[in-house]
């Protein structure tokens, strides 16, 4: 096996071999290694197949930006993880990797004919082709763009992993440890500021960290050197928090910003157990210092895309930090003085390697270093094409004209191993632009950068546009100084040596002899989108970059263009001939780096995901077999199935034994707020729109609440225990909706009402009996309380005691038959609903759930607020204009009950249907027509509630139509799949028309 | 997420609060009096600004209390909160 590690590194731990499975092989690495450097080192380049050619790709970068090495992560349906990139993810024993996108393998890849096919799939192929006929798209075209499309593949098991959260506030957060970000958290920890420093590497020291040019010195030291010692000192502070493996998602306004901290994604199997796998960070800083460094770019020529083609800095890195090198041969292909620095250490280990510099000539330190050393350059050069299948194995270079857009002379033809590009260096302004930053564009070396900040941040160091060690350390001493108004003298006299970039060329697309047309100028290299796209989407009409970018899909995969926005840019720019700076970026979102869902959600999943409000009495429901409704966060039961029971069956005993004899349900979860104060009478007859001044004490009364637009917004029932004291109910659902309503009012519109609101939902339990034999359960739980119509009619309220507990009765109804609801304080709720239970044996008390109460007031033509209602319901629309005070001068919602649209005869409104088949069903929401034969069919409403009813023996339900007031009598039809079914409009009503049974 | 000074509580996050759209919209005293479009103009017009805007408030999951937010819906801005019932900080306008 081929040996790529050439030296030892303090980075790397020899001493600690670690064995991985790479596409099913098994092979070796060391601690400290990455997936990718680990790779390199056995001679590993291919590592996949782009997303549309499958084109062999290799690894191209060592960080974030990497947009080929990318690979799924174990094979356990719970645990395995897509889109990981090789060059984040640490090493560890047993590691089991595999490439994406290919079948059956890497090497061999069916899909590669597409390769051979790409003059016929151009940008917008799918656009363009899946068109027409149309009958191909449910049964050809979506299956065959489901199975190619993709990266890896999902877990299909729930992740067993454990994902934490954390809350913290910090004086400053300096994101980055390179050596900006050192220097910055160093001076702020210093002054007395509570300091967060994170990075997301393993170790801090950024790119400096394995500098070791001997033209590049601080205070005479490597510059590496000099950092490590500044890290050791950074240590020791005791106001800095220094979080490694740890990167910034996102930053939203206000300084609050997200990061996800690693904590075990570097451990083997075993140590990983039971420990928390990622933590989410929320963090609020009162500054913010950015110091997130630049990526080097690519450059973009005829086939720049095959395996080992890399980022030359890329090679510096695997070389000096690794000790790995990428080949044997290699050529550096540059337009600026970055890619000295990779020759300059590739030479000193005795790499071969020579360099194409696209600049006519150059003359800082950096080159004459190089010169010097005898290393060959081709000064006013570019490289026009590459070979090699799997890997890159020779290349041709062509002088460039004056003007630089042609190439003149002969090809030249070289032979390499590797080849490193770099097109310069593009400042990281995600972070700044995130938190609402606007850019500015330099011409110099085309590059954004942070201009106007919009909150309290700063951009320091290469993200900064700051390239040179000198230039950088200066600035942001100055800089931090400024930011956070402190004096700090420790890098005064700092004596800083290194190279001076004077020359400066950039071409963001490379000429060729070749035409356009025939070469792959890959931009996006995980996307496969070219130059040539970009400029088929600017000949086709594309203007906006934003369009151009979805258009080709150029930075929309998972590295979101990370290499590829700048050069898009610049080619639309060159093609449409304008300024680069004129024509804006893509909008850079978070997060920066894709985040499982696991660490977002943290620690809410399985019974925390959602508060579950359970009422007192929920242990008998469960222990009684009920099936459980979800109504906002309460369970409620839904209906209590009996052995071999279909919810129909249980529903129809239900409702039949409440009103034969006795049922029971509970009500607990309806909405409470309690009202005192002594304008509480005026603030009801303010809030609902029947008068409530008269209510006598002890007397209950339903109420009506409207929307100010006039539209019912919630109802119920609502008692006066004294003069002053009311107690109001709500729908389950609307009950904190309503408390902010009114809480709305109050402290708004009506400050001068002396009224205090309370809610007591969770405060008391309810039990409601209904039936002609509630009246005998009561008697048996109440002995001392007179039941009879005169001293306890209905609609109204007393207080007694059950076995020396206070409770409040009311004799209210919501199924039309005789009613008690019981009130308990919430801790003997259990102990209410099991005596009501015992006393009503011998009445067949049967315990009902939604349900059945559904049903029940179905049959009388009771609303529910929310089903019947949508927000567009006005109480006239619901036939309940007796609800609404004539005689009262204002009530919320009153002026809106007649506006032209809220008095319209033909809005929709509630009315009864039969089905003319009694046994048929209606389904709820089903539309409703009178005539299905013209088209457009003219729609005049839905069902809203619908049941089969077993006390009238035949199905009703309840309907909104068009001017449905005037229609009782006629013929509708409901058109369902299979067959149309005819109905009659009748009365709401459907039972007890006189109310008999509430005084049975 | 804003950092919101609850006048009653001091600074908390924005998910303790529930937004009320624009501020100092007095409800009609006398709504019957009001025409379909005076009415309206109560009911559904609003500024609906880039730039300075003054706002309702309401510290739902913590003192319940509504309040008043001067905020620059262009970057977001609070800058300045007052009790219900105060007048409007006049230098912003």
């Amino acid at each position: 096996m081929p040996n790529y590690r050439i030296h030892k590194t303090e980075y790397i731990d020899e001493t600690k071999r670690v064995s991985f499975k790479y596409d099913g092989k098994t092979y070796f690495g060391y601690e400290g290694d990455t997936l990718a450097s680990a790779l390199l080192a056995n001679g590993i380049h291919l590592v996949g197949r782009s997303f549309k050619y499958h084109r062999p790709r290799g690894i191209v970068s060592c960080g974030a930006e990497e947009p080929n090495a990318i690979c799924q992560i174990g094979s356990k349906k719970d645990l395995t993880e897509p889109n990981v990139r090789a060059t984040e993810l640490e090493l560890y024993e047993g590691l089991e990797a595999s490439s994406q996108n290919c079948w059956p393998n890497v090497k061999f890849d069916i899909g590669g004919i597409n390769n051979f096919i790409s003059p016929l799939i151009p940008a917008g192929f799918y656009y363009k082709t899946f068109m027409w006929p149309k009958s191909f798209w449910k049964k050809v075209y979506e299956p065959l763009i489901r199975l190619s499309a993709g990266l890896g593949k999902s877990p299909t098991e729930p992740d067993p992993d454990i994902y934490d959260h954390k809350h913290v506030h910090y004086d400053v957060l300096v994101i980055g440890g390179g050596v900006s970000g050192i220097i910055a958290a160093k001076m702020a920890a210093k002054n007395n500021l509570k300091t967060l420093l994170v990075d997301d590497k393993k170790i801090l020291g950024g790119s400096t960290i394995y500098q070791n040019n001997e033209f590049i010195k601080i205070d005479n030291k490597l510059s590496s050197e000099w950092l490590k010692n500044e890290i050791q000192e950074i240590q020791k502070l005791s106001n800095l928090t220094i979080k490694t493996r740890t990167s910034i998602a996102a930053y939203h306004g206000y300084n609050f910003l997200l990061a996800k901290e690693n904590l075990t994604d570097h451990l083997p199997e075993e140590k990983k157990q039971n420990k928390i796998r990622q933590r989410l960070w929320k963090i609020r800083a009162k500054k913010v210092v950015i110091a997130t460094g630049s990526i080097e770019r690519p450059l973009v020529f005829n086939n720049n895309d095959r395996p080992g083609i890399l980022l030359s800095n890329s090679i510096n890195k695997y070389l000096d930090y690794y000790g790995v090198t990428c080949g044997e041969n290699i050529i550096l292909f540059t337009n600026n003085d970055s890619a000295y620095e990779t020759s300059i250490s590739l030479h000193k280990k005795g790499i071969k390697n020579l360099i194409v510099d696209l600049r006519k000539s150059a003359s800082s330190e950096l080159i004459k270093q190089a010169e010097s050393l005898g290393i060959k350059i081709y000064f006013n050069h570019v490289v026009t094409n590459t070979f090699g299948y799997r890997k890159i194995n020779s290349l041709e270079i062509m002088k460039l004209s004056e003007d630089g857009n042609t190439t003149v002379g002969d090809k030249i033809k070289l032979s390499c191993d590797c080849l490193g590009m770099s097109g310069g260096w593009t400042p990281m302004v995600h972070m700044h632009t995130q938190s609402g930053g606007k850019l500015d564009f330099r011409d110099d070396d085309q590059v954004f950068l942070p201009k106007e900040n919009s909150e309290d941040q700063i951009s320091i160091g290469s993200c900064n546009g700051d390239f040179d060690l000198e230039n950088i350390i200066d600035k942001t001493v100055n800089k931090i100084n400024k930011f956070l108004d402190i004096d700090n003298q420790d890098y005064q006299d700092t004596n800083i040596i290194c190279s001076k970039e004077n020359d400066k060329r950039n071409i963001w697309l490379l000429p060729n002899k070749i035409p356009l047309g025939k070469t792959k100028c890959f931009i996006d290299f995980q996307n496969d989108s070219t130059a040539k796209d970009i400029k088929l989407a600017l000949k086709e009409g594309f203007r906006s970059i934003e369009h151009v970018k979805r258009y080709t899909t150029t930075g929309m995969a998972t590295d979101q263009g990370k290499l590829s926005n700048m050069h898009a840019l610049g080619i639309i720019a060159d093609t449409a001939g304008v300024k680069m700076g004129t024509l804006g970026t893509t909008t850079f979102r978070p997060p920066f780096t894709p985040l499982t869902f696991g660490t977002l959600v943290g620690r809410n999943v399985g019974k925390f995901f959602e508060v579950v409000r359970k009422t007192s009495m929920h242990e008998w429901h469960v222990e009684n077999n009920a099936e459980f409704e979800n109504v906002g966060q309460w369970k409620r039961p839904w209906y209590y199935a009996k052995k071999g029971e279909s919810m129909h069956d249980a529903v129809q005993r239900e409702s039949k034994a409440a009103r034969d004899s006795a049922g029971i349900l509970d009500a607990s979860t309806l909405g409470k707020i309690d009202i005192q104060g002594t304008d509480a009478s005026e603030f009801l007859n303010r809030v609902y729109t029947n008068a409530w001044s008269k209510l006598a004490i002890g007397k209950c009364r339903y109420g009506l609440m409207l929307n100010e637009d006039g539209m019912v917004y919630d109802d119920g029932v609502t008692t006066r225990i004294s003069e002053n004291h009311y107690l109001m109910t709500t729908t389950t659902g609307g009950a904190a909706n309503v408390l902010s309503k009114l809480e709305d009012y109050l402290q708004t519109e009506w400050p001068e009402l002396d009224v205090y609101l309370t809610s007591v939902t969770d405060h008391y339990s309810t039990a409601s009996i209904c039936g002609p034999n509630s009246k005998k359960i009561l008697n048996k739980l109440f002995p001392n309380l007179d039941l009879s119509d005169e001293n306890f009619p209905h609609m109204s309220f007393k207080e007694d005691k059950l076995e020396n507990i206070n409770c409040r009765i009311m004799r209210i109804s919501f199924t039309g038959e005789l009613s008690y609801e019981i009130n308990i304080e919430s801790k003997y709720g259990h102990s209410l609903w099991k005596m009501c239970i015992e006393a009503g044996k011998e009445f067949n008390l049967t315990p009902y759930g939604t349900e059945t109460m559904h049903l029940l007031r179905a049959e009388k033509g009771f609303i529910i607020v929310g089903q019947d209602t949508d927000g567009t319901m006005t109480p006239s629309d619901l036939q309940m204009d007796w609800i609404v005070s004539k005689k009262k001068y204002d009530f919320i919602g009153k002026r809106s009950l007649y506006r032209s649209d809220t008095i319209r005869e033909d809005r929709k409104q509630l009315v009864g249907l039969l089905t003319d088949d009694p046994k048929e069903i209606l389904e709820e929401g089903a539309q409703i027509v009178s005539d299905v034969k013209s088209k457009p069919i003219d729609m005049l409403g839905h069902v809203t509630s619908s049941y089969f009813s077993p006390n009238l023996n035949k199905s009703i339900a309840l309907a909104v139509v068009r001017s449905g007031k005037t229609m009782k009598g006629q013929k509708l039809i409901i058109p369902m799949e299979n067959k149309n079914i005819n109905v009659t409009v009748s009365d709401t009503i459907f039972l007890d028309k006189e109310n008999k049974r509430l005084n049975a | 997420m804003f950092l919101i000074n609850c006048p009653f509580c001091g600074e908390r996050d924005q998910s303790e609060f529930s937004s009320g759209g624009e501020a100092h919209i007095v409800r009609p005293k006398q709504p019957t009096e009001l025409s379909d479009d005076e009415w309206a103009e109560y009911l559904f017009m609003r500024k609906n600004i880039k730039g300075i805007q003054f706002e309702r408030w309401n510290h739902v999951h913590g003192c319940r209390k509504w309040f008043n937010v001067v905020r620059d819906t262009s970057n977001d801005k609070i800058l300045s909160v007052y009790k219900m019932g105060e007048k409007p900080p006049v230098n912003y306008k």
